[in-house]
């Protein structure tokens, strides 16, 4: 046979190709993902210039407020999405799920969120993702817990944020953190690397290649409480390679969705501001293209056993 | 010594830093281009992968789809993966607006989704033997012009091809690696022994389309008020 295929791996059945994975997250760069819960909305992202949509049953800050147990959404809401656009569609399993995320698999999705806004299933594990072909993105607040997402077999990491709430200081706060972190490695010595992989509870390979690099071996994106162009501006500066938008797309605050031409106009405006993020001329044209933004829920005004950030081991 | 060509990456969306690495690594001086006036700096231009339906939402804003369109008349351009489906004249799943450069008719996502995603070697006529070649949801080309000479196959069908001063991959040449049978499941594996043929080739294609110099430098290094916008 003159073609053969290894899926990156000399053994076939040893994993299932961190290259092709990785590659996938490569191509997202310098792009939106946006939240979606009906076909609708997902076409209105792709034709804004969403690189991909997240698949959901509510968004982030519906789920706040209504409560309840948070999980996968429904296959047939996945199916129409998927059915509706030719971008990458991707969806969340809970935190430890792994059946969620095999069904996922089975559906054909894209990418898989582990994601800290659905209730989580395992309060000790998270998902084995190296036993998965689809790949996955998991949310991370230092790089610790970065690295050790990675070592279950993430191929892409996004800061967790505070999700649904429209207020990016976490965001900041936890990509400030990661670059720090990685920072800090790059001056160490062989001896402070092997206690720094200790005190990130991460393991050593990883610490050493990130001190060597000085940033993750998969793309970092950014993600929770972005709503505005300025937002996704600021954490791109701050080296998120792409963005998550959640709630500030489609919602006008928790409960209620802004109307078409509002939403239409956010999600443009944060496409292009995501692409001319160190141009503060388009920064201030996008800025004015875009009709309002959601209400939003103050982080500081909140009780921190409200916080979906703290899920995640 | 060979001159040393400005390559620009388009850069509005998708792997354009992994282009700038390759193009580094092949004697070429990378360029990020975003803009009509960057487009005019540049030897020769890569339309990376990323998604294709981003990219004209984002050159249909900019102004920048006629600039574009011009350049892919005359200069050297490279299209991967979506930027192949940018360069095709036709594109089909779904049909979409195209910059029309290359005479051939391209389908989207023809493999599948991501899960369908697959490393595979395959025959090409560039020296050295088998390319391993990086397939991410990849368009396939469905039929080609008779002007269009096909340099690399995927099971007997054009993943890699020429015309003129156009050069089109289906897959993704910036993720090669030369030999990838000693390789693990690991990230330490990610950027190991990159085989960068497909870039060499396109560098020497914007090389020999420069103009003639007895200084040896590229245009944009000639002329120093280009150079300095």
């Amino acid at each position: 046979m003159a073609n053969h295929q290894n899926n990156g791996n000399a053994n076939p059945e040893s994993g299932h190709g961190l290259r092709l994975k990785v590659g996938l997250a490569e191509m997202l760069k310098g792009g939106v993902i946006m939240d979606v819960i009906n076909a609708e909305q997902a076409e209105i992202a792709e034709k804004a210039g969403a690189v991909a949509v997240m698949a959901l049953e509510r968004v982030p800050a519906q789920i706040r407020a209504e409560g309840g147990v948070a999980r996968m959404a429904s296959p047939a809401i996945i199916k129409e999405i998927m059915a509706t656009v030719s971008i990458p569609v991707m969806a969340k399993c809970r935190i430890g799920h792994f059946a969620e995320a095999q069904v996922l698999q089975e559906l054909g999705v894209d990418f898989i969120d582990e994601s800290e806004v659905l209730t989580p299933a395992d309060e000790l594990h998270h998902v084995n993702k190296h036993a998965f072909k689809t790949p996955f993105v998991c949310g991370a607040r230092d790089l610790g817990e970065a690295l050790r997402r990675i070592a279950e077999g993430a191929a892409m990491i996004r800061t967790k944020g505070e999700a649904g709430t429209g207020d990016v200081v976490h965001a900041v706060k936890h990509l400030r953190q990661i670059v720090k972190d990685m920072r800090q490695l790059t001056v160490m010595s062989e001896e402070e690397l092997f206690a720094a992989a200790k005190d990130h509870r991460a393991p050593y390979e990883l610490i050493r290649m990130v001190a060597k690099a000085g940033k993750l071996p998969v793309p970092n994106f950014s993600a929770g409480g972005i709503a505005t162009p300025a937002d996704a501006a600021l954490v791109r500066q701050l080296g998120a390679e792409a963005v998550f938008v959640g709630s500030g797309i489609f919602m006008s605050d928790s409960t209620h969705l802004a109307s078409i031409e509002e939403a239409t106009s956010r999600a443009r405006a944060i496409v292009r501001a995501t692409t001319f993020f160190d141009d503060p001329k388009v920064l201030a044209e996008t800025s004015a293209e875009c009709t309002g933004a959601m209400k939003g829920l103050a982080i500081a005004g909140m009780d921190a056993a409200t916080m979906m950030q703290t899920r995640g081991w | 010594m060979q001159p040393i060509p400005t390559i620009g990456v388009l850069a509005l969306q998708g792997d354009y830093e992994s282009h700038a690495r390759a193009l580094e690594q092949v004697n070429a001086q990378p360029k990020m281009v975003r803009t009509a006036a960057e487009l005019e700096q540049v030897d020769g231009l890569i339309i990376p992968g990323g998604e294709s339906t981003t990219f004209l939402k984002l050159l249909e804003r900019e102004g920048l789809f006629a600039p574009l369109e011009e350049f892919a008349r005359t200069r050297p351009t490279f299209g991967t993966c979506a930027g192949c489906i940018l360069l095709a004249k036709r594109v089909t799943h779904p049909e979409q607006q195209s910059l029309g450069a290359l005479d051939a008719t391209v389908e989207r996502n023809a493999y599948g989704r991501q899960i369908d995603s697959q490393i595979v070697t395959g025959a090409t006529s560039l020296p050295g033997g088998p390319l391993e070649m990086v397939f991410i949801r990849a368009p396939r080309l469905i039929e080609l012009g008779s002007g269009v000479e096909v340099l690399a196959t995927r099971d007997g069908s054009p993943v890699l091809v020429r015309q003129k001063n156009i050069l089109a991959a289906t897959f993704h040449p910036e993720l090669s690696h030369s030999d990838s049978s000693s390789e693990s499941d690991s990230p330490d594996d990610l950027e190991r022994n990159p085989d960068r043929r497909v870039h060499r080739y396109f560098a020497q294609m914007v090389r020999d389309a420069l103009p003639e110099s007895g200084e040896g430098k590229s245009s944009a290094q000639r002329d120093p008020i280009r150079q300095s916008r």
